[in-house]
């Protein structure tokens, strides 16, 4: 991908509210923070699944256990996004380091189903939670208070602070998979085995990389609450992994951008396509076939063309 | 011969019903080239296995620089000094060769949990993985992908990982396997220039090589080391002969 084209997309983006605004299109306001959300969500699996080559079916998990963290903190009369969401982000890092203590004793498909497996126990422990509405969920007053006389419950305002949140992101993933620790979880997708043999303890580093990944969704978890105004069970259910899984393998499996261009694809489909008849799951599907068929590197890989190897 | 550096005491190793190393033992002395042959099916990889941590066995211990570590694992015993190579080629094939080698260097020079600074920034890793580049005779493809380089320098590259993470003995599984007679060559001068510096177990078919690099040679079938002794010993060993090189040697 060229240089500037990430430049020019965050220019953009930038752009866009002073746009949108006057124009009345408050709709896609909120639209776009709710794709830059996902945005992050995928880039967190990205890392996990595109860069680490750990096939994690149950990212969901760690969505929803950010997201709980508000809301639950939220009905408890905590409403600092200060403390509320670094304990998002800790508490679904270390779900994500328990869970992945144990699943990353497996591999290939028992990996896939254990993580799976966990997921869905964090999602009824969700619908168990009466307290906090169990199966209704949970209705946020309001978003998180951010002070500085910023007002997040204004969704300009919020936008930019899913927009900053996400290059940040972003920023931060370019420069972990380009550091020892990048290198390290490529290499160990690529022949752990040999890892191995060469004296890395993998194990330790797919912990670290899975927890990470975890943490950050925890972050876009966070987000989503307040993105929503509310939280329930569903933010964990495991169709919700398999969109991000889905998101991921659209915008193109271990490309920085993958999680950034699925997300922005499959939600606009999803808009587009629902606009014009109720079985917008056709049209989706469709095009996933199409972009697996033609383009099985994704959107990323067929933007950036052929790579040797 | 001074204090062996790898002894190993009467390993032993069976999957299901099938005995693959029956109480083996064998000593390897510093910058000792010592020679493991044997048919097919003798057992020799898995004694690889076994020495190099990949696998754990039934019963025996292994020691390494005088100590027990039976029970570490392989990265850990990479760490002390003992590295293997792979009889099945066994790189990181979307690697270029560079990128390669200076993971095996990056193994044991620091931490990496390092989530900030590039790679790429990183001089001394890239300035020593060439060297070993240099050493191996892939000197100027540096920049090839490992899946893209041709049969012979795989091989190389091969022996090369094992020999960046620097290792006081290096297990060596068939590296010639699949060499031409001009990579055969170069990799044998490559290991003879490491005799007194590294370790070396080598497991070979190619007797030349064999019997050219070898101070001592073990003989493994089915499963058991029926001679070890100087390369002269091991061609005059009757048993030897019937059990072994008289398959390629007939008289």
């Amino acid at each position: 991908m060229r240089r500037w084209l990430p430049f020019a997309v965050l220019a953009a983006a930038a752009a866009f509210p002073l746009v949108a605004r006057p124009l009345g299109w408050d709709f896609y306001i909120g639209f776009a923070s709710r794709i830059m959300i996902y945005a992050l969500a995928a880039s967190s699996l990205n890392l996990v699944l595109g860069y680490g080559g750990m096939v994690s079916f149950g990212h969901a998990a760690f969505v929803g256990a950010g997201a709980y963290t508000v809301a639950v903190l939220m009905a408890e009369g905590v409403a600092s996004a200060w403390v509320a969401w670094p304990l998002a982000v800790a508490l679904a890092g270390a779900l994500a380091a328990a869970i992945g203590a144990v699943c990353l004793r497996t591999r290939g498909v028992y990996f896939i189903m254990i993580t799976l497996a966990f997921a869905q126990m964090i999602y009824y422990i969700a619908v168990g939670m009466r307290a906090y509405g169990g199966e209704e969920g949970l209705n946020l007053p309001t978003r998180s208070q951010l002070g500085f006389g910023l007002d997040l419950k204004d969704d300009v305002t919020f936008y930019y602070l899913v927009l900053a949140i996400l290059a940040a992101a972003l920023y931060a993933l370019r420069r972990t998979v380009g550091a020892r620790f990048g290198r390290v979880i490529e290499a160990i997708r690529e022949n752990e085995t040999r890892m191995d043999a060469i004296g890395f303890p993998t194990y330790r580093y797919k912990l670290v990389c899975f927890a990470l990944g975890g943490a950050l969704a925890g972050l876009a978890g966070a987000l989503l609450a307040n993105q929503n105004s509310y939280v329930n069970p569903n933010l964990l259910y495991w169709t919700q992994s398999g969109t991000l899984m889905i998101m991921v393998i659209l915008g193109g499996v271990g490309y920085l951008y993958g999680g950034v261009l699925g997300a922005v694809a499959l939600l606009v489909l999803e808009e587009v396509v629902s606009g014009y008849t109720i079985h917008w799951q056709l049209g989706v599907g469709a095009v996933m076939l199409a972009i697996v068929l033609f383009a099985p590197r994704g959107l990323a890989g067929l933007a950036q063309g052929r790579r040797d190897g | 011969m001074a204090e062996a550096l790898l002894r190993v005491e009467r390993v032993a190793k069976h999957f299901g019903g099938v005995v693959a190393v029956d109480a083996v033992s064998l000593e390897v002395a510093a910058g000792e080239i010592h020679a493991l042959i044997g048919p097919n099916g003798a057992g020799k990889t898995t004694l690889v296995h076994l020495l190099s941590g990949a696998l754990a066995p039934d019963a025996g211990r292994v020691l390494f620089a005088g100590a027990d570590v039976t029970a570490r694992a392989l990265h850990e015993r990479v760490g002390l000094g003992l590295a293997r190579s792979y009889q099945v080629t066994s790189l990181f094939r979307g690697f270029t060769a560079l990128d390669n080698m200076a993971l095996a260097v990056q193994a044991r020079s620091g931490s990496s949990l390092r989530f900030w600074t590039p790679v790429a920034s990183e001089r001394a890793l890239f300035d020593e993985a060439r060297a070993v580049l240099g050493e191996i005779g892939l000197a100027g493809r540096e920049r090839v992908h490992a899946g893209q380089l041709a049969h012979g320098e795989q091989r190389a590259l091969e022996v090369g990982l094992a020999l960046a993470t620097r290792p006081k003995l290096l297990l060596l599984d068939e590296p010639m396997a699949g060499m031409g007679p001009d990579e055969s060559e170069r990799l044998i001068a490559l290991v003879d220039g490491l005799r007194a510096r590294v370790g070396v177990l080598l497991i070979e078919h190619d007797m030349d090589a064999v019997f050219r690099l070898a101070d001592r040679i073990s003989v493994l079938v089915n499963g058991r080391v029926i001679a070890t002794g100087g390369p002269e010993e091991i061609r005059a060993n009757a048993e030897v002969k019937r059990a072994y090189l008289g398959e390629e040697q007939p008289a």
